[in-house]
């Protein structure tokens, strides 16, 4: 149903008849042509409602509206009921709205907060640092079962993840690589190939990567929403120190179970890589004298190294991320992504700083 | 004005029961809201008052019994239903992505016809009466605690609803911003002939705005008082009651 309005035009004046329901559902049938009517200013507006049959305070609003459009209109057949209304909407609507605070484009206020954000980084680096430090006249705050937890969250409950992951990798590799080896009759080198890269490169910062998505997001989510809830303020009103307490924990675990994961993953891409190469017709035993004939036990070393590193990069930053969530329902997704992306990016940065140390050390 | 409001009562309660596996919440509850009145559900912490709210509004499923809300059953509430009863939850819920007058709009953009300019229109008449005139445009981020409720409230009138359920209105409030919420509620009660359920249990706030009240108990296991909160105050005989409305500490005998 929906309310229904006739202009008619008499003399000197405009007189708008409404009828039906002039409520939320019926009142958006006429409400921008009566408006538009009273905005003309006919010398005399006169608005008959008495054929209305329901109200609301939207067909009330909509009487108010006329009345600013027109200036004087005069609304004849009205209830007292609905007068009373009219004067409570006309009441409420006499405030000026304020103006929400502008947001405007601030190039320099970016940059500061960017610089502010960067140095905070470095911040958070150094209580970390320094709570480790600390960690031996602290040890009542570094709890053990958080370690564990947070070991079990990231490392062993991955294992499932990495295990898929590392031999899908292993097998697209090996694939990849194989159509265009085997035309030059080089074959038996993919398996050195995925080896040395899988080895070296691929398994520490592919374990990275998903302890980043995992964890990392999981870590800055636990720690935001325990900042959200005022959890972390009770911590130091108690003279407890939160990041010994939330982010050494944490730090801990990923560092050592990122060079575990880094080993299942080599393992899995190995796998990956054999089942490629025994399709194609070469014997395991063949595969296995060309990897160990090429990898050296020092890549291994070296690339758990870089695991371990990344591992406190990737946590560090969740940690980070979760101590500085604001306020609001976004902050601990805003959070979340944040970890993710910092320590994918850290990762790959650490990876290439890695490169060059480790190319000058001749390793 | 609509015709739910011809009804005599709008809330119907028979023989409820809630449980949570063995647990007990209440048992064999009924009662009544009638048309125009504001009910106050009232109890100690854990006795099933937010329970019974999600009950009535259809957000939780009765173990046993019956709701009819303005003559609909609420456990299969449909949106004819459901967008004629208001809701005030404890902390506002408003929407943090947008304006005060963005949050009351929605309700009308999602059920009504009404063009954008009228959708606003109505949106301001309803922030100005609930006295957030204006801040139509400020984000809930960046309103105080009793100005989100106000917004709430506000979000809740939207489509004009017979029946508005507020849950805690005044709790976090100071006593200045809560009296002036127990105004509005009158102030609406009145104007628009809403009916209200409320939950609280702030005394004052009860003494202010209640027409009836029900109060539930956890060790009863049910409801132990119905009626005008003055009288019981002045003379229920339950020691539970009585406790509750002279402020002593129920219960616990020397």
């Amino acid at each position: 149903m929906a309310a229904r309005l006739a202009i008619a035009k008499q003399a000197g004046g405009v007189v708008l008849t409404l009828s039906g329901p002039l409520n939320a559902e019926g009142a958006g049938a006429v409400w921008e042509a009566a408006l538009k009517a009273a905005a003309a200013k006919p010398a005399v507006l006169r608005v008959d409602v008495a054929a209305v049959t329901l109200w609301d305070t939207a067909g009330v609003t909509l009487l108010a509206d006329i009345e600013t459009a027109h200036g004087g209109a005069e609304i004849v057949g009205m209830d007292p009921q609905i007068a009373a209304l009219l004067i409570r909407v006309r009441a409420a609507r006499s405030v000026p709205v304020r103006a929400a605070e502008e947001r405007r484009f601030d190039g320099l206020a970016m940059l500061k907060a960017g610089v502010q954000a960067a140095a905070d980084g470095v911040a958070f680096l150094g209580e970390a640092v320094l709570a480790l430090v600390l960690l031996p006249w602290r040890l009542r705050m570094f709890r053990l079962s958080d370690l564990l937890r947070a070991a079990d969250q990231a490392g062993v409950k991955a294992v499932p993840l990495v295990l898929l992951l590392g031999s899908l990798i292993g097998l697209i590799l090996a694939f990849q690589s194989l159509i265009p080896m085997r035309r030059f009759g080089a074959d038996i080198y993919v398996a050195s190939l995925v080896a040395i890269s899988l080895i070296r490169e691929l398994g520490p910062l592919l374990a990275a990567v998903i302890l980043a998505g995992r964890s990392g997001s999981a870590f800055a989510a636990e720690i935001g929403t325990m900042k959200v809830n005022q959890e972390v303020d009770a911590l130091i009103t108690m003279g407890l120190d939160p990041v010994t307490m939330l982010v050494l924990p944490r730090l801990l675990a990923a560092i050592v179970v990122m060079p575990a994961l880094t080993i299942v993953m080599d393992f899995a891409g190995l796998f990956g890589m054999s089942v490629v190469m025994l399709g194609d017709g070469i014997p395991l035993v063949a595969v296995g004298n060309q990897v160990t004939s090429w990898v050296q036990a020092g890549d291994l070393y070296g690339a758990l190294v870089k695991a371990a590193v990344f591992g406190a990069a990737v946590a560090g930053v969740g940690c980070r991320a979760g101590m500085a969530t604001g306020l609001g329902p976004e902050a601990v997704g805003v959070s979340a992504t944040r970890a993710v992306v910092g320590g994918i990016v850290a990762s790959i940065v650490l990876d290439g700083i890695f490169a060059v140390v480790f190319f000058r050390l001749g390793l | 004005m609509t015709d739910a409001r011809a009804a005599p009562d709008v809330i119907t309660v028979t023989g409820l029961s809630r449980s949570f596996g063995q647990r007990v919440l209440f048992r064999d509850v009924s009662f009544v809201v009638h048309r125009g009145e504001i009910l106050v559900i009232l109890g100690g912490s854990g006795c099933g008052k937010s329970t019974m709210l999600r009950m009535l509004m259809g957000l939780l499923a009765p173990s046993e019994g019956r709701i009819a809300v303005l003559g609909g059953d609420m456990a299969q509430a449909d949106v004819a239903l459901r967008r004629k009863v208001g809701v005030m939850f404890q902390m506002g819920a408003l929407f943090g992505s947008m304006t005060l007058l963005q949050n009351v709009m929605l309700p009308l953009e999602m059920h009504t016809d009404l063009p954008e300019m009228a959708r606003e229109s109505v949106a301001r008449t309803k922030l100005g009466l609930v006295g957030l005139g204006d801040a139509a445009g400020l984000m809930p981020a960046e309103i105080s605690g009793g100005m989100a409720k106000r917004a709430a409230i506000a979000r809740a009138l939207a489509l004009d609803p017979p029946l508005l359920f507020l849950d805690e209105p005044s709790a976090g409030l100071d006593p200045i911003t809560s009296a002036g919420l127990d105004r509005l509620i009158l102030d609406l009660k009145r104007d628009l002939g809403i009916s209200f359920v409320v939950v609280t249990h702030e005394l004052a706030s009860i003494m202010a705005i209640a027409d009836r009240c029900i109060m539930l108990d956890k060790a009863a296991q049910g409801m132990i008082a119905e009626g005008d909160p003055r009288v019981l105050a002045e003379s229920s005989t339950h020691p539970t009651v009585r406790a509750f409305f002279r402020r002593e500490t129920a219960g616990e005998k020397p």
